[in-house]
Formats: structure tokens, sequence, C-alpha cells
């Protein structure tokens, strides 16, 4: 009795064995880990769950926020990181990492002005970003009337409503006001976080647009997404060629695609103040940071693939959800850099 | 058999609650420890001057505590003077003058509060009581003294009042039940010798109950306190986010919790990441020394009582 006992106790424990030696490869390769940017963490959720459907293979992504996907991918904790904000040629060549853009927003000017509907009112750059120094703090002043012929401003104070944490919203935002005005970005600058001359601070995007609702007269900036689906008041936009342009999925598309790609080393490219009649002057993208030197090459293919079967597939679940996909012409460029430089025991992982 | 396991067990004991006490201490030096090896970049390179500065500008890397050191003192200050005497009265209430029913019934309201997460008391406050606040109660403050500092500015309802007022709903149950019990634990052959004496309620309550339980009454005091100066999501939805001191309580403003939870996300620089751990470790010091001030005040409170008692 004990001897048959004993036997059953270890046929029970070789199948365990076995099936934890031969099922651990295969569960590692199929789960692909990522963190980072909270930005787009809806759209990354949506496709994770498509592919999973479509694959088996899952996607694990924890929207820590842009600095502690930076920092996890150095830590090689993770698949693959991504970032609101690009980073820079030589931060990536320092820890070689690439990175390559995979999806698409804009940052969209809501104001809180009743009577005036939402596209009516039309704004310069320059304005804008006097607007948010503090310079122009009525509405009725001759700088906004004179971009408005016909539009009935009302003598109200201008209460401005930026972002109080540390987003790629803000990040993006600044970096438009800073090109296209000299004081801000002498005196304010470009980051996640900056020192806002006028207003107050919301948390989050549902922490701006609660307060621009709040408050008469007020303007703040949000996503596109954000402005969208909360049917918010936003405001057009004068770019580059001149043109006041509305913020849409065209516009956007517009941007980045009238963008110059090909010259942009490791894809450092802000989409903020683009040529073309048609761009949207705050676009911006998040991106993906990967290792060009890969430990597997299995693992490797096994996120590239992810990202392919997104460029190739996600467009249409992108843009239900209001962001916009990255161009076609965008893409192949994207994967040609994957084919040439990034690597597993010295071969080429893609395709 | 008896003596036996006496002798057995009160060594264990003995070294059970040596244990962990010193892990309670041993925790604190250990954060301490962190807060400090995480904040040196910002120590090493601001020194002192973080704690006199009013600038925090991440994109040029210059930071200072200031404002948010002021912010977390001013809302928790407003905080603690609304709940303070409200939770006192709402206790004497519970234990003198209700009815059992009553008492059990609003009692129980009240432990319900304190159960309620942070998040939905800011969210409240921002949807809300900040709109309700900004239509009917600032114009008129504001009306009410004209030109008085401390209401001056647009009514937006958010900013210092607003936080201090959310803190002093989230807090002022913690106050109430604590003090309740207190007030419940005063024996009653004393306050009935009062009143056999031929005392009001009032003399009672003013004489006898709070001065018997004045030690607990601080004592729960500062628990609220310490759950105010540390609170986050509340006060970050309500405040306004600003980092700047304004004489006004309509400003918007900041508080060390609220720029940890604003910012600490997207921190990705080193010195940012070291000035933000450093405001943490002004608020570690600024619990500290509030501790101490309780401490050396109830000591000084119970003598002063005892002398009355």
């Amino acid at each position: 009795m004990k001897k048959k006992i004993t036997a059953l106790f270890r046929t029970i424990l070789v199948t365990l064995a076995a099936l934890l030696l031969c099922g651990s490869p295969v569960l590692a390769a199929a789960t692909i880990n990522g963190a980072g940017a909270t930005f787009p963490y809806p759209v990354y959720g949506q496709w994770a769950w498509l592919y999973n459907k479509e694959t088996g293979v899952k996607l694990n992504y924890q929207s820590i926020g842009s600095g502690g996907g930076i920092k996890q991918i150095q830590a090689k904790t993770v698949d693959f990181g991504a970032s609101d904000a690009p980073l820079k040629a030589e931060e990536l060549n320092q820890s070689g990492l690439m990175q390559f853009p995979m999806i698409m927003g804009g940052v969209v000017p809501v104001v809180n002005l009743p009577g005036i509907a939402a596209g009516k009112l039309k704004l310069s750059g320059t304005v804008l970003a006097d607007i948010f120094l503090g310079k122009i703090n009525k509405w009725n002043d001759a700088a906004i009337a004179k971009e408005n012929p016909g539009l009935a401003l009302p003598d109200t104070a201008i209460t401005v409503v930026y972002r109080a944490d540390g987003s790629g919203t803000t990040w993006i935002f600044t970096n438009y006001l800073s090109k296209v005005s000299k004081v801000w970005q002498d005196s304010i600058g470009n980051a996640k976080a900056v020192k806002w001359p006028a207003g107050v601070g919301g948390k989050g995007n549902e922490g701006v647009a609660a307060y621009v609702q709040r408050i008469k007269g007020s303007i703040g900036y949000v996503e596109y997404a954000y402005a969208l689906q909360n049917k918010l008041t936003y405001s057009l936009l004068q770019n580059r060629a001149g043109k006041y342009v509305a913020p849409t999925s065209a516009t956007f598309q517009a941007a980045a695609a009238n963008a110059d790609w090909a010259k942009a080393e490791g894809f450092y490219l802000v989409l903020t103040d683009q040529p073309g009649d048609e761009s949207w002057p705050i676009t911006g993208a998040s991106f993906i940071l990967v290792y060009k030197e890969q430990a597997s090459s299995a693992t490797a293919k096994e996120v590239l693939s992810f990202f392919d079967w997104c460029y190739r597939k996600g467009g249409g679940t992108a843009q239900k959800l209001d962001y916009v996909p990255m161009p076609e012409k965008v893409v192949s460029l994207v994967e040609k850099a994957w084919a040439e430089q990034i690597k597993a025991e010295g071969k080429p992982v893609w395709p | 058999m008896q003596p036996k396991t006496h002798t057995n067990l009160d060594p264990t004991f003995r070294w059970l609650t040596l244990a962990s006490g010193l892990g309670v201490v041993l925790l604190v030096a250990g954060i301490l420890y962190t807060l400090v090896i995480g904040a040196m970049p910002a120590l090493k390179h601001f020194g002192f001057g973080f704690l006199v500065s009013q600038s925090w500008d991440p994109a040029f890397m210059e930071f200072g505590a200031l404002s948010s050191v002021y912010g977390t003192l001013i809302s928790t200050a407003i905080g603690m003077l609304i709940a303070v005497p409200l939770s006192l009265v709402i206790a004497l209430f519970l234990v003198e003058l209700a009815p059992p029913a009553v008492s059990r019934l609003a009692g129980g309201a009240i432990e319900l509060l304190a159960a309620i997460p942070s998040i939905i008391y800011g969210m409240w406050g921002l949807f809300v009581f900040a709109p309700f606040l900004a239509d009917h109660v600032q114009p008129r403050l504001a009306e009410l003294i004209p030109g008085f500092p401390l209401f001056e500015g647009p009514p937006m309802g958010i900013g210092m009042l607003s936080a201090g007022i959310i803190l002093a709903l989230m807090v002022l149950p913690f106050i109430t039940s604590v003090t309740r019990d207190v007030f419940q634990m005063v024996p009653a052959v004393v306050k009935e010798s009062a009143y056999g004496m031929g005392s009001t309620t009032w003399e009672v309550t003013r004489k006898v109950t709070i001065p018997y339980g004045i030690q607990g009454v601080v004592g729960a005091c500062f628990l609220g306190l310490g759950r105010a100066i540390g609170e986050t999501m509340a006060v970050t939805f309500v405040i306004g986010n600003r980092h700047e001191i304004s004489a006004s309580l309509f400003a918007a403003g900041n508080s060390i919790a609220s720029t940890l939870a604003n910012e600490f996300t997207e921190a990705s620089d080193e010195l940012y990441l070291g000035a933000l751990i450093e405001l943490g470790l002004v608020l570690f010091g600024v619990t500290l020394l509030l501790q101490l001030v309780a401490r050396w005040w109830l000591r000084r409170t119970a003598r002063k009582m005892g002398a009355v008692r």
C-alpha cells in the first residue's frame, strides 16, 4: 500500500516537473512586457486584447508614466518602454536603445466663453503664448480682436488652466509655445511640467476639463480625444503656413505626413509647428523604446510582430478611440530601421 | 504545571513585544535613510536654500519647498480650525444630550464617513463642492468684508479654502469617534456628583467631562492632524496646484503631498526626482516636529488640568 502511494506520488511529481520544464519557455515567449506613457494606454490596451484574441500572445503594459517607462527599459525589467516625449539621439546611443513613433494625438486649446461656439475662436501661436504668459489677460484684448473680426468678445478676465501633473501633453504644448514665442522659450521653456506664469492647475485631462467648464473666461489645453469626448469648446489655431485649422484626425495626419522623418536621426522628431496648409500645429507622437541588441531573437521577434500588427491592423481601433494612426510612409521607414538596427546574437531580427 | 508555563511564556512574550516595538523604530529609520539617499542630489545641489526658495521650475531645474510647506501648513490649519470644534460639539451631543437611538444612528454614520476613500472626497470636492463654493459661498464672503486680503480674487471654488474645508470633512469622523469614546469613559459617578451639587449640563460638560478626557481629546486631534497633513488625493483635486504663496484663501496653492502626487510619475531627471524626494523628507521633518510639540503640549495641559481636577 505504502509503495503504491509513493509510486503515485512520484508519477505526479515527474509529470509536474515535465510540465514546468516544457511549459515555462512557451509561457515566457508568449508574454510581452512593456511599461511607460499613460497617454497611449487606452489604445495599447485595446490592441493587446485584440492581438491576444488573434494570436494568443499576451501583452502586459503598465502605464506608470514616461519617466518610469524609460527607467524600466534601462533596468531591462521590460521588453519595451513607452515615452510621450522622444529621447535625443545621444541619449539613445548612450543606452543602446532605438525608438520609433507608434501612435499620434494632438493637443487642443479649449475655452469657456459663453456665446462662442466650438471652432469659432481663432488664435495664432504668438497670441496663445501671450495668453499663457499672462501678458494678454482680457478676452477683448486688441490682439485677440484683430484675429476675430465679427466675434463678440466679452470684457472678462482670462483664467489660464494648466496640467498640474507632469505629462506628455504639457511637454508637447510647451514645445509648441517655445517654437512660436521667443519669450516663452527663454523664460518658461519646454518640459513635462513648467513654472506657469499664470493660472491654476488641474490634475489630469479630466481636472483641466473640469476647471475650464467651471471657470468663465478660462482657457486650457487637453488631449484631442478628451476634448472630443467631452464636447469642449476648442479654438482654431493658425499653423506655420498661416492657415487657421481645426483639430481633426485629418489635420494631425497632415502634420505627420508633412514632417521630414527620413532626416530625423533616431526618429527624434516633434510634430509641433510642422509645414503644410492642413497641418495642426500641436501634434505629437508617442514613442516606443527597445534595445538594439536583443538577448533573445524569439522574444524580439514577438515584440516587433506585435507592433507590426498594430501598424497594419490597429488603425481602425485607434481611430475609434480618437487616436491618429501613423501614416504609411512613416511605418515603412520604421520597419526599415528595425531591419537595419535590431539584432540578436549579431543577426538581424526583422523581418 | 502552571508556574512552568508562565516561565515559558513570559520571555517569549517579552521578546515578541520587544521585536515588534523595535520593528517600528527600524521601519522609521529605514524610511528616513531611504529618503536621505534619494534626496541626496537635491540636498547637495540646493543645500539649505531649498527650504526658503519659492521657485519650482522643472524646465530650468530650480526647486524650492517653501510654497509646498506653506500650503501644507495653511490647508491643515484651516482643516483643523473647522474640524476640532465641530468634532467636540458632535461628540458631546452624542454622549451627553442625544437620545440613545439617535446617538447610535449618528455614531454609525460618522464611522461610515471615515471609511470613504479620499479620492471620493476629491472628486466630490471638485465636481460638487467647488461649484457650490464658487457660486454661493465665496461671493458672499467677499461681499461681507470688502477688500479683506484673505478673501480676495475671483471666486473659482478651488484653492486653499476648499482644500481646508475638504480636509476638515475628512478628519472630522476620526476626531469625533475617538473623542466620543473618551467622553463615554468619564465615570458616571463623577458626573452624577456634579449634577447632585446642582450643576447644569453645560457646567458638567465644561468642568467635568472635558477636563477628564482632555488627554484623549488632544490625542484624537493629533490623530486627525496626522491624517490631514499627509492627505494627498483629495487635496490635489481642489487646491489648484500652483507653486506660489498668496495671501488670499481663494487663490490656488499647493501642498507637499499634492506636488508629489502630481509630479512623481513623470520626473525622470535625477535632480528633479531628488527634489521631490527631499519634499518627502521635509514632510517627514514637519510631522516629527508637530509630534514633539504635541507631546510637550499634552504634558503641559495634563498638568494644568490635573490641578483643576
